[in-house]
């Protein structure tokens, strides 16, 4: 039941929205459009360009091309707080106001009533008291904002944005903390503003949730619009194939049959192997030759089953077979010392090592691994260096260039040559391909498929469909941090895996997955 | 390779303007003559003097490449000196060097510990040792000078090799194994990988933590070989005065020789060049016959000016400039 | 401890005969600063012997450098009501209020070696101090006397620039040489108060005057310098107390031991007694209420060869310096 229609006067107007980091294209030629009183679901997976486009709104970011129409009036913002003066005010997940200050302080910081410029105490806790009880919130305005919860953190910062006569009103993953009923309180607030017209951009990807509160859904992928629809209007399925596939003619079309041998032995065996409040206990065999690929939407336990099994986190539960001897995985190098790579998905923060070379980042899981003892010496990291340069065409190929001046695709090239280096038999690789231009993205998709074919296991994640099912000779799909369907061979097709990301099962709470 | 070729010089080109600006203040400095087995000349004082502060830089880098800092090590200096000091007329100077060594080794392993184990931000943790450790080694010297004749312990702050004065020689000895440990060894580089990103580091086998509590028990290791020499000098140990303030010339040793305090990247060689600049500047104002009451602000000049000497922002300002290649 | 034991004994022993029957024992309440430095802890040890060969009940809290546990030890020994307190101020301000109370209390406070903010005058009976600038004096007129009409070029070793004993030690010092012609001093720098920065010093000057050789005199503001300046002179291959005259200012025990050794001249003593003067004039005041004047100078002795100086290094050796 939308509150708003087309016929809404609209709120925010942004046409032709574009922004590129370096050679890496974050939003090309994006609309979005947010009218009086509705409450807009953006979606996408990570590094669809959501956030971008919000610091672009917001003014923290310049734009490299587009307009901002507000109320019909053209806006360049180039601060938040240039934002915040138009009427766009954000509501982050981590609150960013100061916990130390009393709630009263954080609603009117920078504007206290006063009188003979003396701060007027009393009547700055009578106005802050009555604009919390207009959310229905009834707290000491006098405490610190620190001392509540999350919840009333954000209705705070939400406070303050509507006090500050915001219009438009962003709040990018309010929920991710919150329990059931603190979000009930919260959708609460949110129906109540958008009565008053305020339009509202409420970011999330819990799809339950978006399904309950927003109007309208706007997806993006790959920094591109997707498209924008009623959310009455948009089955699930449908979302999901917005949010994850491509075309679906496209996307089945290029699938290539895995390798005919007979299954081998498996080379690592995972049996009820979880962390409570991590990932459900899951059983998994791995075996060389073999691609398995793992899929799901943004936060359904991908990572989180990669970084188990790479010995990143610590599993509370389940047994490991390797070779069919039991093992144990407590830390990243018990992982290396049984073989096992790991290209994580964030590779500024995981991965690289932005000042080292080339060469020092390539050979860095060879030498922790051989030890401090046996150090390889220049020549031998110049020629593995240089061997993995050719292998897989880094470019420039300077083994002496400080990988944090690379191109993402290369980076990441050099991320897999510092595991090939090691002589893996089991890699993992967490969207190897995200944020690479579309000529590394296809070198990628091939060396996958020519490691497989050299007898490594690979475990690869991607919310790609289109590519995952092109090299998976078995996939694995998430929902709600649990394994949740096994699909192989001739099954391993989008529409399957839509299918099985979207089964409404039981209620998405988080309780469940604590 | 021409990312690397630059480094360095503008710090070797530092310490060169620094001691031809002594030359002008000082006519003699260049002056060297050889007396009692010695050389004698300010140019030797500069690497005497200059010692102690390259010691701690040679440990402080290490740490400071982890993305690390360590604020005890004049405290640790001074532990390190009082317990010398005070075993030096009764026990075999192998003995003391072993007992003095050891308690700058153990305060550096607590400060890893507090560090690696426990997570405490560096500059918390060794804060920690920094104010208890001038404590306990007033504890050990009962608030007193303690002065010994011990010729064994002595010749390590005044004793010669072949007419290089003792402390120079430990200095250089000391870079030398420094340098085969960290650079002979993968120590390096996995020193420069946990400051560079530790996440990544600790995810691609690293064990950033026994790296932790390595560089951090080496900066003990160095700051007790320091205290040990600056208590050999004055045949006595201070615990008031040791190593006073000295953590702060460390530090400015270590960005000075271009070590990033955000981590990764460092250089030995330059982390001594960078005490030997500061001491190079001390020997020199004390030559020049200035006040004294400006001391600290020539020193400041002189540390900005080097400092902004090394900056890439200003050198590629000043290239704009001249129209020049960067 | 020995020492000081038979020390005492014998005092005491001395005592029974000595002490009029009148004087009832007097308790005295002492806030010291704390140990940082050597002499510190001989003026408390002094202060310790000073009260048993008077018999006078002593109690000392150490402060630890804070003046917080100063005014809550003074509140304490008000709290006892002791005879009177002694005082070795940290600080020179913020004691109004709680020497206030010891006013009302009727508690004569008496300061010892450091004097206070003029504020609080009315609220002592009277401070025990030497005169810094005195000390300096004494050291210059020592050097001229001995130089006698001969050119004397003098480098100085300051304190830490700033402290108002460096500041004063150099007025009283410049005030003797501005009267001598043939007294300059040709270099001045700080060696902030410690052996190392001491010899580090020196060793600049003997490099910037020619080796050495035209130093004619040391002058250092502490006798920690002067120990430092000694070593550096005598790697210099010069010879201390004789090719250069050496005199410094607080009569430590290691200076003594250079004298001894023919490389010191002359040290002016610090006198770490203190509590001597100061329980003459608490005694007079009890006793016949005789009011001291309100700052009692101690003596700035000065010490040579000639004063035995084995002898008075090992008198000295046991005090904690």
């Amino acid at each position: 039941m939308p509150l708003s229609s087309d016929t809404t006067p609209v709120l925010l107007e942004v046409r032709g929205l574009s922004k590129s980091f370096g050679p890496l294209q974050a939003l090309q030629n994006v609309d979005f459009t947010l009218r009086a009183g509705e409450i807009h679901a953006l979606l996408g997976e990570n590094g669809a360009g959501k956030s971008t486009l919000i610091k672009l709104v917001t003014g923290v970011l310049p734009c490299d091309a587009g307009t901002f129409r507000l109320g019909g009036v053209e806006i360049a913002p180039r601060s938040a707080s240039d934002a915040l003066q138009a009427g766009i005010a954000t509501v982050y997940q981590e609150v960013n106001l100061l916990p130390n200050l009393s709630v009263a302080q954080n609603l009117f910081l920078g504007r206290q009533p006063t009188r003979f410029g003396v701060v007027r105490q009393g009547e700055m806790r009578r106005r802050a008291t009555a604009l919390l009880a207009d959310f229905g919130l009834d707290v000491d305005v006098g405490a610190p904002l620190g001392s509540f919860s999350v919840a009333v953190q954000q209705i705070t910062a939400i406070a303050r944005a509507i006090d500050l006569s915001a219009r438009v009103l962003i709040l990018d993953e309010p929920t991710a903390s919150l329990d059931r009923h603190e979000v009930e309180i919260l959708f609460r607030i949110m129906r109540q503003l958008a009565r008053r017209d305020i339009g509202i951009v409420f970011i999330s990807h819990f799809l339950d949730q978006i399904y309950e509160i927003s109007d309208r859904i706007t997806v993006l992928r790959n920094g591109r619009l997707i498209g924008e629809r009623p959310t009455a209007d948009l089955p699930r399925l449908e979302l999901i194939r917005m949010m994850l596939g491509r075309e679906l003619a496209e996307a089945t079309g290029v699938r290539i049959a895995a390798s005919a041998q007979a299954p081998r032995a498996p080379c690592a065996s995972f049996e009820g192997y979880g962390k409570a409040g991590y990932i459900t206990p899951f059983d998994l065999d791995l075996r060389p030759g073999e691609v398995v690929g793992l899929t799901g939407l943004l936060g359904s336990g991908r990572t989180e089953t990669v970084r188990l099994i790479f010995g990143a986190e610590r599993a509370d539960r389940g047994h490991i077979e390797i070779d069919g001897a039991p093992a144990r995985l407590g830390s990243p190098r018990d992982a290396i010392r049984h073989g096992f790579g790991y290209c994580p998905e964030d590779r500024k923060t995981d991965g690289i090592i932005p000042d080292l070379t080339v060469r020092e980042n390539i050979v860095l899981a060879l030498q922790a691994k051989r030890g401090l003892r046996r150090p390889l010496a220049r020549r031998e990291q110049d020629e593995i260096a240089m061997r993995f340069i050719k292998l897989l065409d880094v470019r420039p190929p300077d083994s002496e260039r400080p990988v944090g001046l690379l191109s993402g695709g290369n980076q990441q090239k050099v991320l897999l040559a510092r595991w090939l280096a090691t002589a893996p038999r089991l890699l993992l690789l967490d969207e190897p391909t995200r944020g690479i231009d579309v000529g590394a993205h296809a070198e990628i998709v091939r060396l996958v498929r020519e490691l497989r074919d050299e007898g490594l296991s690979l475990l690869v994640v991607s919310s790609e469909l289109d590519e995952i099912v092109t090299y998976s000779d078995r996939l694995i799909v998430l929902r709600d941090r649990a394994h949740v369907d096994e699909l192989r061979g001739e099954e391993i097709a989008v529409p399957r895996i839509l299918a099985a990301i979207a089964a409404d099962g039981e209620v998405r709470t988080r309780g469940a997955a604590r | 390779m021409k990312f690397r070729s630059r480094r360095g010089l503008a710090q070797f080109v530092a310490l060169l303007v620094i001691l031809l600006v002594d030359r002008l203040v000082s006519p003699q400095f260049f002056d060297l003559r050889f007396q009692d087995g010695r050389l004698f000349g300010s140019l030797i004082d500069v690497l005497n003097r200059g010692a102690p502060v390259a010691l701690l830089s040679l440990g402080m880098v290490l740490v400071i490449a982890t993305r690390g800092i360590d604020l005890s090590v004049g405290a640790v200096m001074a532990i390190a000196g009082a317990i010398a000091a005070s075993l030096a007329d009764s026990h075999a100077l192998p003995l003391v060097l072993a007992v003095a060594l050891g308690a700058g080794l153990a305060c550096g392993l607590w400060n890893g510990i507090l560090v690696a184990v426990f997570g405490i931000q560096p500059i918390i943790a060794t804060l920690i040792l920094m104010v208890a450790g001038r404590g306990i080694a007033q504890l050990i010297t009962e608030g007193r000078i303690v002065t010994f004749t011990s010729g064994d312990l002595a010749w390590l702050g005044n004793g010669s090799v072949l007419g290089l004065p003792a402390p120079v020689v430990i200095l250089a000895g000391m870079l030398i194994v420094t340098a085969a440990v960290v650079r002979g060894s993968a120590f390096g580089l996995l020193i420069e990988a946990t400051g560079g990103n530790a996440r990544a580091a600790e995810l691609a086998g690293v064990g950033t933590r026994a790296t932790l509590l390595a560089v951090y028990a080496w900066c003990g290791l160095c700051a007790a070989l320091a205290g040990i020499i600056a208590a050999a000098d004055i045949l006595g140990a201070d615990a008031n005065n040791a190593g006073l303030w000295l953590e702060l010339d460390a530090i400015l040793a270590v960005v000075i020789g271009g070590t990033s305090l955000f981590g990764g990247r460092f250089s030995l060689v330059l982390a001594v060049v960078g005490a030997l600049i500061i001491q190079a500047m001390n020997t020199g104002i004390l030559l020049s016959g200035y006040p004294p009451e400006l001391n600290l602000l020539v020193k400041s000049v002189v540390v900005l000016t080097v400092l902004l000497l090394q900056s890439s922002r200003l050198t590629a300002i000043a290239s704009r400039f001249s129209g020049g290649k960067p | 401890m020995t020492l000081k034991a038979i020390f005492m004994t014998a005092v005491s022993a001395a005592l029974l005969f000595a002490v009029p029957a009148s004087a009832a024992q007097l308790t005295v309440g002492f806030s010291q600063i704390g140990s940082e430095s050597g002499w510190r802890a001989a003026e408390t040890s002094v202060t310790k012997q000073q009260a048993a060969q008077r018999k006078v009940n002593l109690k000392i809290a150490d402060a630890q450098q804070k003046q917080e546990n100063q005014i809550k030890a003074i509140r304490s020994f008000i709290a006892q009501n002791v005879d009177a307190i002694f005082l070795a101020p940290v600080v020179a301000s913020g004691w109004d209020a709680v020497l206030k109370e010891a006013k009302e209390a009727k508690i004569p406070v008496v300061l010892l070696d450091r004097d206070i903010d003029p504020s609080g005058k009315d609220l002592y009976l009277t401070a025990v101090t030497s005169d810094s600038v005195h000390e300096g004096v004494v050291a210059g007129e020592w050097l001229a006397k001995t130089v006698g009409d001969k050119p004397c070029n003098v480098v100085e070793l300051q304190g830490t620039v700033g402290a108002s004993v460096a500041t004063n030690r150099k007025k009283g010092f410049d005030s003797v040489v501005a009267k001598h012609a043939n007294l300059k001093v040709v270099r001045s720098q700080t060696g902030d108060f410690t052996r190392a920065k001491g010899k580090e010093v020196m060793e600049s000057f003997i490099k910037a005057e020619n080796g050495g050789k035209s130093i004619c005199a040391v002058y250092a503001h502490n006798d920690d310098m002067m120990v430092g300046a000694i070593q550096a002179m005598k790697a210099a291959g010069l010879k201390p107390g004789k090719d250069v005259l050496t005199v410094s200012i607080d009569a430590v025990p290691d200076i003594f031991k250079a004298m001894a050794d023919g490389e010191a001249n002359a040290t002016v003593e610090l006198t770490p007694n203190m509590a001597g003067p100061a329980l003459d004039a608490i005694m007079a005041y009890k006793d016949k209420g005789t009011v001291p004047p309100k700052w009692i100078q101690t003596e700035s002795k000065l010490y040579t060869a000639a004063d035995d100086p084995m002898k008075v290094y090992e008198s000295k050796r046991g005090l904690g310096y």
